[in-house]
């Protein structure tokens, strides 16, 4: 494959989150090659690429999920800005990466527990006791992801309760807790209709003001609509990275023209 | 650009929409043509089928216009196929204007024929006749390079649009010359005044024409944009 074609904003944004020439494996699979890619502050960047591309392995790699695994590799940096921490760097502690970077899932996942000690549960790991300072946090992380109206009468009740986009709402929130710098998503509406869809997007919109966001979606006009950057990858690869506009309006590579216009295949 | 979408019903609807554009096309340009032909011979019947043309022309462009909008919602197309749908739409829209101006050369024959003019009065048809063909040629060509997506002879009809603006110049000349000769023609030539800027507006919307398959091909907008900057955008 030749070189990936990354096209940098004119204007160069500060950036929260940069990967550099990230190599990824699983056992003996190599899953990553040589990925590097910037994520931009208080803007939304969209991953998309066929089914195993490597998009969410990718995505992965910013909270350290793989290293539940035994034999999973990084190789390669991932910075974390503006203190150049690189997060893959094994003495660094995978839970207070989790703690400034959080992430949210395709099928929204609660906890079986209330909607209140959902989102607490983040700071309690932390070590929080503050029944005050808990309360204050629960409240606003709960109307950060536009959910409080819907939830401050039954915060004891059991989280699984709600509706599905009120799950993931939720598990947003939880996300928020720990007031992280970026979020990540890994199709975060895939398992929700298209009303719930909308206000998981119109939240995305609304979050970037406080956070970054780094988004996996298959949903390729989800990409569209909620994201400023996109990256295109093939078979672990970025093989372009650009400006949402240019990249649905006039792609620089072949690869991704056939692939937002469902030539691929 | 051959390659198949995962759809063949997007591939379908995509060059079923195309074929119509160039039918369209077609329908406008023998539309110029017969206009100019009911004007050399002084043929009122020719003129009144121009009028009738140009209802199945409206309607055209109401038609393509509709499969547009479904093909946009049921599709959301990106990239290539976005500006291949966004440039049908122009490209209908100034096909329809080149029917409105063979209408209007149409109604101009009519009224030169009502008012009784006589096919003896010395006037320059020919030179009419010839800023005519230019104008057609290059909607011709305008229309093949869109159906081929041929940039370079998009830039040819480019090129060549300045043909049409000087030869427009010299029958305005050539116009106010006989009317000083003769003020028998002024009405008539004044007419014509109007016949002669129809034609080189069927040059501009020819031209128009070939900016979109830039457009589409390369995904640049190249419009007012000098001749040589175009050319660079082009290679």
């Amino acid at each position: 494959m030749s070189a990936p074609t990354i096209t940098l904003p004119a204007d160069s944004p500060p950036m929260k989150a940069e990967s550099k020439a990230l190599d990824f494996y699983y056992g003996n699979f190599k899953a990553l090659k040589r990925v590097s890619m910037p994520v931009y502050e208080h803007k939304v960047t969209a991953l998309i690429g066929p089914s195993g591309c490597g998009k969410s392995t990718f995505l992965r790699c910013f909270n350290r999920m793989h290293d539940l695994y035994p034999g999973n590799r990084y190789d390669g940096t991932i910075q974390l800005l503006p203190d150049a921490v690189n997060l893959l760097d094994p003495g660094v502690d995978p839970i207070e990466v989790r703690m400034r970077i959080s992430m949210v899932f395709q099928k929204p996942n609660p906890f079986p527990k209330s909607i209140y000690e959902n989102v607490a549960y983040g700071l309690r790991v932390r070590g929080e006791k503050s029944r005050t300072y808990l309360d204050d946090k629960v409240e606003a992380a709960l109307k950060g992801a536009a959910i409080w109206e819907e939830v401050k009468d039954r915060l004891d009740e059991v989280a699984t309760n709600l509706s599905g986009g009120q799950q993931q709402r939720l598990c947003i929130a939880r996300a928020l807790a720990t007031d992280p710098e970026m979020l990540l998503f890994d199709e975060p509406t895939s398992a929700l209709d298209p009303i719930a869809t909308g206000s998981i997007e119109e939240l995305i919109n609304e979050l970037k003001d406080k956070v970054s966001i780094l988004i996996v979606t298959h949903n390729m006009q989800q990409a569209a609509r909620v994201s400023d950057f996109v990256g295109y990858m093939y078979l672990g690869e970025m093989i372009e990275f650009g400006d949402t506009k240019e990249i649905f309006m006039k792609p620089k590579r072949r690869e991704t023209e056939d692939y937002i216009t469902g030539r691929f295949g | 650009m051959s390659d198949k979408h995962l759809s063949t019903q997007f591939d379908a609807e995509l060059s079923g929409i195309s074929t119509r554009v160039l039918e369209m096309g077609g329908l406008v340009e023998s539309q110029v043509a017969q206009s100019i032909y009911a004007l050399t011979n002084f043929s009122g019947e020719t003129a009144s089928q121009v009028l009738k043309q140009e209802e199945n022309v409206n309607a055209m462009e109401v038609e393509i216009d509709r499969d547009l909008s479904t093909i946009i919602a049921r599709r959301q197309p990106t990239a290539r196929d976005l500006r291949l749908l966004i440039a049908v739409s122009k490209t209908i829209a100034n096909l329809e204007r080149v029917g409105d101006e063979a209408a209007r050369i149409a109604r101009t024959v009519q009224r030169v024929l009502n008012s009784g003019v006589s096919s003896r009065l010395r006037l320059p048809m020919s030179d009419l006749a010839f800023e005519a063909d230019l104008a057609i040629a290059q909607l011709r060509k305008a229309l093949d390079a869109f159906a081929r997506l041929d940039t370079a002879k998009a830039l040819e009809v480019l090129k060549q649009d300045d043909l049409i603006d000087r030869e427009f110049d010299g029958l305005l000349r050539k116009l106010i010359t006989y009317m000083m000769e003769d003020p028998r023609t002024i009405s008539t030539s004044i007419d014509l005044v109007f016949v002669a800027k129809a034609i080189e507006r069927v040059g501009d919307h020819a031209k128009n024409l070939a900016e979109v398959i830039i457009y589409i091909v390369k995904g640049t907008d190249v419009r007012h944009n000098p001749l040589e900057a175009v050319e660079s955008m082009v290679r």
